[in-house]
């Protein structure tokens, strides 16, 4: 459904129209990195630690590597003397990453040793022949006691489990505490979950020693990859080269294996044959490093007798797992909307990274918003309960209202555009919410526990990691940007040049919609590449909910450059001024005189091939190229600490209905109704379903995933047996109704869609649930609330 | 390593391979055949990734070993369109629908779906979550899935959209 009176008319934009990218797939031509077959490829086993801490006294490799169709056993020491550390985003001189384990073991799971052989069977094979002395040592597990310091050493050069931790203040949050007659606080706590693709991560490498290029397949999404290659093999950037052609399987946000391709890459030159490394599921849940926030928050907020909120202190804990990363700076990119879409005046925000003993934390989808959202969220709802007053009356009296765009939020950043009141309103009315109530009612009455959910939420699009900075002075990195290049052949056809993988976002079918629109072709006719590293212009992959906006807007630009060198060589030749070319359906014709014109194909022609009819100095050929910045960033922070961030605001409000069997305590999703403003909508079907696709993968969040360790730090969940994955059965049908605001600061008013189900869907099951328990006094504010959960918070209310 | 000579007739066409006793049937597919088409996504018989239809019902091949299927029909994604390569009905509707984003577990789910509607051409909504149940997809949230089979049948009925 839409909801947009007002929309420019569009030919391709915000049409229904069949993706690009489908086709290939439901024909299996996909070409996913395990259906790269490179000649003379062998294949990669790694053995992982038993143990969560260990040091590793000695490795035995002789049995393995005389097993027959061996070729190579690596140990953690050869790779670290010849290959270089990897990145970390906070500047951690003392803690050093390697892809295999060097001296010591630092989670259950992680890579001790890799055996290269023939076949991934003789490979595993040969893995269970190495022999590995260790000294087992008690685990670093909670988080809470690593600041205290009475944890473990996970990296004893450190000195400590806390990799970071600062206090920032924006506005005068103890003046506006004062003033406010009430305040809450309370505890929120996300669990360790992921995204966890279908597809594993996994990456093929060849070395040529005559060209000295190293070329890598992989499943991969993510800034910098081909930069980090380089540097930890310590070769110039010109030497690698990444195709990006490659399908990637799903990654939102995850697929960062760069300690893999590290690893491959290596092999791949010391042998002198291509290598290649596909995890298997136990490789991706235990030793992948593919997993997401384990966070806990401590919240309070001030407010007025209405419920108004002035001020917020927000402390957040976040535990890393043994190997940082990039991981930390997910504390950072929340300050986008530390305060979500609500007039806060002031923010207190302490954020804390620690290490532990388990498996180390990667980018999951919003970079870390999605628990602060849930965090936020869950303050609403406790103002509301606090002063009795509706759940939904309480978030339209605190979100930023439509005539105050743009609007700056403590930390500063400036909302784009939005109408959220009426997008609220919207999903009050979409999902008849008084019949919603009168339903849970009814289901009450039957004796059951039935709930009725309520969030509103803002998803951040466009990147821009100025944050990091904040985090990390060394990294004075003020784009955050993304390019096209668009060339027009002689014939007429148009061909587009993007410069990075493509994980399920329908990359190809946003290009071509794009220039199709600026250029008034058919889409159909546009072919879309993906240029490898050495070809494609600056990228920054496709994170942040950023291709549309960034990329979406290089599109624009360089089609834009296109039209008018067309439009300069038409006026060229029929001997007119620039401003007397009309330009409709691939006719350039004189103004006031149509029957004078060139075609489409006619100016192509001239522009490749005849020069004699080129205007003096013009350019030969047909083709343009953006290299965009985000719109709005390129500042640092000032003084006061306070920086744009992400540019493009969108916002949604879900409203899910959910029962729960008291005998059990299982959650079951009855309804679910979101309302959405992305701006323009490029592609509607791709839109709806990043949205529904990011709603379950919120349930999931909400309900049922995590990554749970013992006491002694095991992972206890290495399977889709235990790992619980929502099927069609645990997710209920979604109704969408989309609005339109469009941005400001974008080519067609396009913001982000990529996050937006995720980053609010969380809250809103959370929402629902306590509803449910809420005639029992039972309020539950840890993800996953899971049927054990509510069964036993239930048993010890009624027994 | 000892080897087996096996037949498998794959989407119509007798192949006759030879593959260690211990190789699963998905890796036979995907390794020996180079019928790249159908996904290896847990072998452990939980995502459906790797689903294929074996004498005309969807199985898993990661749960098989190549040898148990001498002799067998196998239909992978390869052969769901005709001989012409022209796409078949579900295949089109999953286009239409938009009923993928990456397009990972799209074979399994074409084949799971293709089960459905040869025992049941009328399905409705739930009967479609119980067929698909079985088959993890991690972008969709499974409506435009659940929509695009939906359509096939429809379509197969002549009911118009």
């Amino acid at each position: 459904m839409t909801d947009a009176p007002t929309l420019p008319n569009y030919r391709y934009v915000s049409r229904k129209r069949r993706t690009k990218e489908d086709r290939r797939f439901i024909t299996g031509r996909g070409k996913f990195v395990a259906d790269v077959e490179v000649p003379g490829m062998k294949h990669v086993a790694v053995l992982p630690s038993p143990h969560p801490r260990a040091n590793i006294l000695d490795i035995d490799t002789s049995a393995a590597m005389a097993l027959p169709g061996v070729h190579y056993v690596l140990t953690g020491d050869e790779l670290a003397a010849e290959t270089n550390s990897l990145f970390h985003g906070l500047d951690l001189p003392n803690v050093i990453w390697h892809p295999l384990a060097v001296g010591m073991t630092r989670y259950a799971g992680e890579w001790v040793a890799a055996v290269v052989a023939d076949s991934r069977y003789i490979a595993e094979d040969a893995a269970e022949l190495i022999e590995v002395d260790y000294e087992s040592l008690p685990a670093a597990v909670d988080s809470e006691k690593m600041i205290d310091g009475d944890q473990p050493l996970v990296h004893p050069d450190h000195g400590s489990n806390v990799l970071f931790r600062k206090t920032w203040e924006w506005g005068p949050v103890e003046e506006d505490f004062e003033a406010m007659p009430h305040a809450v606080s309370y505890r929120a706590r996300w669990g360790r979950s992921s995204t966890v693709p279908i597809e594993t991560f996994g990456v093929v490498a060849k070395w040529d020693e005559i060209t000295e290029i190293m070329d890598v397949w992989a499943s991969i999404q993510m800034p910098q990859y081909q930069d980090q290659i380089a540097a930890a093999l310590g070769m110039p950037m010109n030497n690698v080269r990444v195709h990006n052609d490659v399908d990637v399987g799903g990654s939102y946000g995850v697929k960062r294996g760069i300690k893999h391709t590290v690893l491959v890459s290596y092999l791949a030159k010391r042998l002198g044959f291509p290598v290649r490394f596909i995890e298997d599921r136990l490789d991706n849940m235990s030793g992948g490093d593919a997993h997401g926030p384990d966070r806990i928050f401590d919240i309070t907020m001030a407010f007025d007798d209405d419920g108004v909120i002035k001020s917020m202190k927000i402390r957040a804990l976040d535990d890393v797992g043994a190997y940082p990363g990039r991981a930390p700076l997910q504390l950072g990119k929340p300050m986008t909307a530390l305060c979500g879409p609500y007039r806060v005046n002031s923010i207190e925000y302490e954020a804390i990274s620690v290490t532990s003993n388990k498996t180390g934390q990667v980018p999951v989808r919003g970079f870390g918003q999605s628990p602060t959202n849930f965090a936020i969220e869950t303050g609403l709802e406790r103002v509301a309960k606090y002063l009795g007053l509706d759940r939904v009356e309480v978030r339209a009296r605190n979100l930023v209202r439509k005539d105050e765009f743009p609007w700056k939020i403590p930390p500063g950043s400036l909302y784009d555009s939005g109408d959220f009141h009426a997008v609220l309103e919207s999903a009050i009315k979409t999902s008849n919410w008084d019949d919603l109530i009168a339903r849970r009612d009814a289901l009450r009455a039957e004796g059951k526990l039935a709930g009725v959910g309520i969030t509103t939420c803002l998803e951040p699009g466009g990147g821009n990691n100025i944050f990091e900075y904040l985090f990390n002075p060394k990294l004075e990195i003020t784009t955050f940007v993304e390019s096209v290049l668009i060339k027009v052949e002689p014939t007429g056809a148009i061909t587009a040049v993007m410069c990075t993988t493509t994980s399920g976002q329908g990359h190809e079918t946003m290009v071509s919609t794009i220039a199709g629109e600026e250029l008034e072709r058919d889409p159909d006719t546009i072919r879309v590449v993906h240029g490898d590293s050495l070809e494609a212009l600056p990228t920054r992959s496709p994170v942040a909910s950023r291709m549309t906006i960034v990329l979406g807007t290089a599109t624009s630009n360089a089609a834009r450059e296109i039209k008018d060198k067309m439009i300069t060589i038409a006026a060229y030749d029929l001997g007119i001024e620039k401003d007397q070319v009309e330009y409709a359906d691939g006719e350039f014709s004189v103004r006031g005189a149509p029957e004078r014109k060139l075609s489409w194909a006619q100016i192509c022609h001239i522009a490749h091939k005849q020069f004699h009819r080129m205007p003096p100095g013009h350019e030969l050929g047909l083709q343009a190229y953006s290299v965009q910045q985000v719109p709005g960033a390129g500042q640092l922070p000032n003084e006061k600490n306070e920086v744009p961030l992400y540019p493009c605001f969108s916002f949604q409000a879900h409203v899910p209905l959910v029962e729960i069997d008291p005998d059990t305590g299982k959650v079951k999703l009855h309804d679910y109704f979101i309302a959405h403003d992305c701006g323009t909508a490029i592609n509607p079907d791709i839109v709806r379903g990043m949205i529904i696709g990011g709603v379950a993968h919120g349930v999931g969040a909400a309900l049922y995933e995590k990554f749970e360790y013992d006491q002694d730090g095991q992972l206890l969940a290495g399977t889709f047996v235990d790992y619980l994955l929502p099927s069609a059965h645990e997710i209920p049908p979604v109704t969408d109704i989309e609005h339109c605001t469009p941005s400001p600061i974008t080519s067609l008013g396009q913001k982000g869609s990529g996050e937006g189900g995720y980053l609010g869907a969380p809250a809103a099951v959370a929402s629902a649930v306590n509803d449910a328990l809420s005639p029992y006094d039972i309020e539950i504010n840890e993800l996953p609330i899971r049927a054990r959960d509510i069964e036993a918070a239930l048993h010890e209310k009624t027994n | 390593m000892k080897q087996v000579e096996i037949t498998l007739n794959v989407n119509g066409r007798a192949c006759a391979v030879t593959v260690p006793p211990r190789m699963t049937l998905v890796d036979c597919l995907r390794d020996v055949l180079r019928l790249t088409g159908t996904h290896v996504g847990c072998e452990h018989g939980i995502c459906g990734a790797c689903s294929v239809m074996f004498d005309g019902e969807p199985v898993r091949s990661c749960l098989m070993f190549a040898v148990q299927a001498d002799g067998h029909a196998i239909t992978t994604v390869e052969g769901l369109a005709d001989e012409d390569g022209e796409i078949s009905d579900l295949q089109d509707s999953f286009w239409e629908c938009h009923a993928m984003q990456c397009g990972y577990c799209t074979p399994g789910m074409l084949v799971a779906s293709q089960a459905l509607l040869a025992e049941n051409p009328n399905p409705d909504d739930g009967d479609i979550r119980e067929a698909i149940s079985g088959n993890l997809c991690r972008c969709t949230g499974y409506q435009q899935i659940v929509e695009a089979v939906k359509l096939t049948a429809q379509r197969r009925r002549g009911v118009r959209s």
